[in-house]
C-alpha cells in the first residue's frame, strides 16, 4: 500500500514511522521548511517538502497512485482541502482526515471525506466512560460517515449485564457484530448473553447512535 | 440584504463599509478584534470575534438569516471550508469565496461555490494592459471607495 501522510507534526511523524516499520510504502508531506529539515534528517527519503493542498505538489508526491491519503495537520480546514483535492484531482480511493472539532465529523462526511478521526472525541468519550460507564467509544466511521463502528464496555453495573442480545431492543439500524471476551472475539447470536468485562462491538447508523447509547448507559 | 462577511482585512472591511453604506444589514467576522479598526467610525454593522469555520460562530453572526456569505479571510482553505459550511449546512443561496490559488479556485467553482481568484484576475488584467494598452475594466471602483470617507 502506498500511503501519503500530510502534516509533519507529532501525529504525522509517528504515523509515518509506524507505517514504514509495518512495511508500507509511505510519504510524509510537510509544508514548513524548518520542520521538514528536522524530520527528514531522521526519516530521510520518506519525507518531502511541499503543500499538500496544491495540485502540482500533490502530483509530484504521487497522489495519483496513492491507496490512501491521510491529512493530520492541526487545522481542520487544511485537512479538509487536502482530502477534497486528493479526491477531485487524483480520485484517491481513501481519504482520512484528522479533525480537532468533533462536530466537523458530519460535515466532512457530507463533503466526501471517507473517514475522520477525532482525538478530542475519543478522549472525551473515555472520560465519559470513566465517569458514567457504558459509553460508546467510536472506533471507525464507514460508508462516508453514515455508519459507525462503536465499542461498549460491559461493567458490573451495566443495565444489560446477563441479558440476551435479542432482549435488548436494539435500534433497527444497529448490529452487534462481535463480542470481545477474555481476549477472544466471538460472533454473537441473538441468544448470546452479555457478561461483565465484555467489549461489545457494534455497527450503527449515526442517526441511531443515541438510542444505542441509551441501552448501554449506566445510571449515574 | 443580510450579508455575512468572513475576514476583516482590506477587502473584507472595505466590502463591509460599502455594503453598510448602501443600506444593507452587514455582519463581519474576524479572529482578532483589532482587525475591526479598519472599519472606521461610520460602520455600525455587527462585529463578531471568532473562527469562521465554527458553526457556533457562524450562528452568532446570524448565518441562519443570511442572504449572502462572503469569505475573504487570509487563508484559502479557511475560505473554502467556511463557504462549504455556509452552502451545505446553512443553505445560504449566495456563497462566494476569495481563493488565491487558481487551481483550487477552479475546482471549487466546479463544486458550486462562486470563487473569486484575485491572482488570475489581476495578472490577466496586467498582461492585457501591457500587450494592448487597453485597461480591461470598464469601471474602476476607486471613486466608490473615496466616497466612504473615514
Amino acid at each position: 500500500m502506498y500511503i501519503i501522510i500530510v502534516g509533519g507534526g507529532n501525529v504525522g511523524y509517528y504515523l509515518t514511522k509506524t507505517l514504514v516499520s509495518a512495511g508500507h510504502e509511505a510519504l510524509l508531506l510537510e509544508k514548513d521548511r524548518v520542520r521538514y529539515r528536522t524530520i527528514s534528517e531522521e526519516l530521510g527519503e520518506v519525507v518531502m517538502q511541499g503543500d499538500g493542498c496544491q495540485a502540482d505538489q500533490q502530483m509530484e508526491a504521487g497522489f495519483g497512485r496513492a491507496d490512501a491519503v491521510i491529512a493530520v495537520t492541526g487545522s481542520d480546514d487544511d485537512n479538509l482541502v487536502v482530502c477534497q483535492m486528493a479526491k477531485m484531482e487524483f480520485n484517491v480511493p481513501r481519504t482520512i482526515s484528522r479533525i480537532s472539532d468533533p462536530r466537523n465529523e458530519k460535515l466532512f462526511a457530507k463533503l466526501g471525506i471517507d473517514a475522520t478521526v477525532s482525538a478530542t472525541k475519543i478522549i472525551y468519550n473515555m472520560i465519559e466512560q470513566e465517569v458514567g460507564g457504558g459509553e460508546l467509544i467510536p472506533l471507525a466511521a464507514l460508508n462516508k460517515g453514515k455508519l459507525e463502528i462503536v465499542d461498549a464496555e460491559i461493567g458490573p453495573k451495566s443495565p444489560v449485564l446477563h441479558r440476551e442480545i435479542q432482549s435488548l431492543g436494539l435500534p433497527s439500524e444497529a448490529l452487534i457484530i462481535s463480542i470481545i471476551r477474555d481476549g477472544h472475539a466471538l460472533i454473537p447470536t441473538g441468544e448470546t448473553t452479555l457478561e461483565n468485562g465484555d467489549s461489545v462491538i457494534a455497527l450503527v447508523n449515526f442517526e441511531q447512535e443515541h438510542d444505542l447509547r441509551d441501552i448501554f448507559a449506566e445510571n449515574k | 440584504m443580510n450579508i455575512v462577511i468572513l475576514g476583516c482585512g482590506r477587502v473584507g472591511s472595505t466590502l463591509a463599509r460599502l455594503m453598510f453604506r448602501d443600506g444593507h444589514n452587514v455582519t463581519i467576522i474576524d479572529l482578532q478584534s483589532e482587525a475591526f479598526r479598519r472599519l472606521g467610525t461610520k460602520f455600525k454593522g455587527n462585529r463578531i470575534v471568532g473562527n469562521g469555520i465554527d458553526e457556533d460562530v457562524m450562528k452568532r453572526a446570524g448565518i441562519d438569516n443570511a442572504d449572502v456569505f462572503i469569505a475573504v479571510s487570509q487563508g484559502d482553505n479557511r475560505n473554502i471550508m467556511a463557504a462549504q459550511i455556509a452552502k451545505h449546512v446553512f443553505d445560504i443561496p449566495k456563497v462566494i469565496a476569495r481563493i488565491y490559488d487558481p487551481v483550487r479556485a477552479d475546482r471549487y467553482r466546479q463544486l458550486g461555490i462562486t470563487t473569486l481568484c484575485t491572482t488570475t484576475i489581476a495578472s490577466g488584467l496586467l498582461r492585457d494592459f501591457v500587450m494592448t494598452d487597453e485597461w480591461g475594466l470598464e469601471k474602476d471602483y476607486s471613486k466608490d471607495y473615496l466616497t466612504l470617507g473615514v
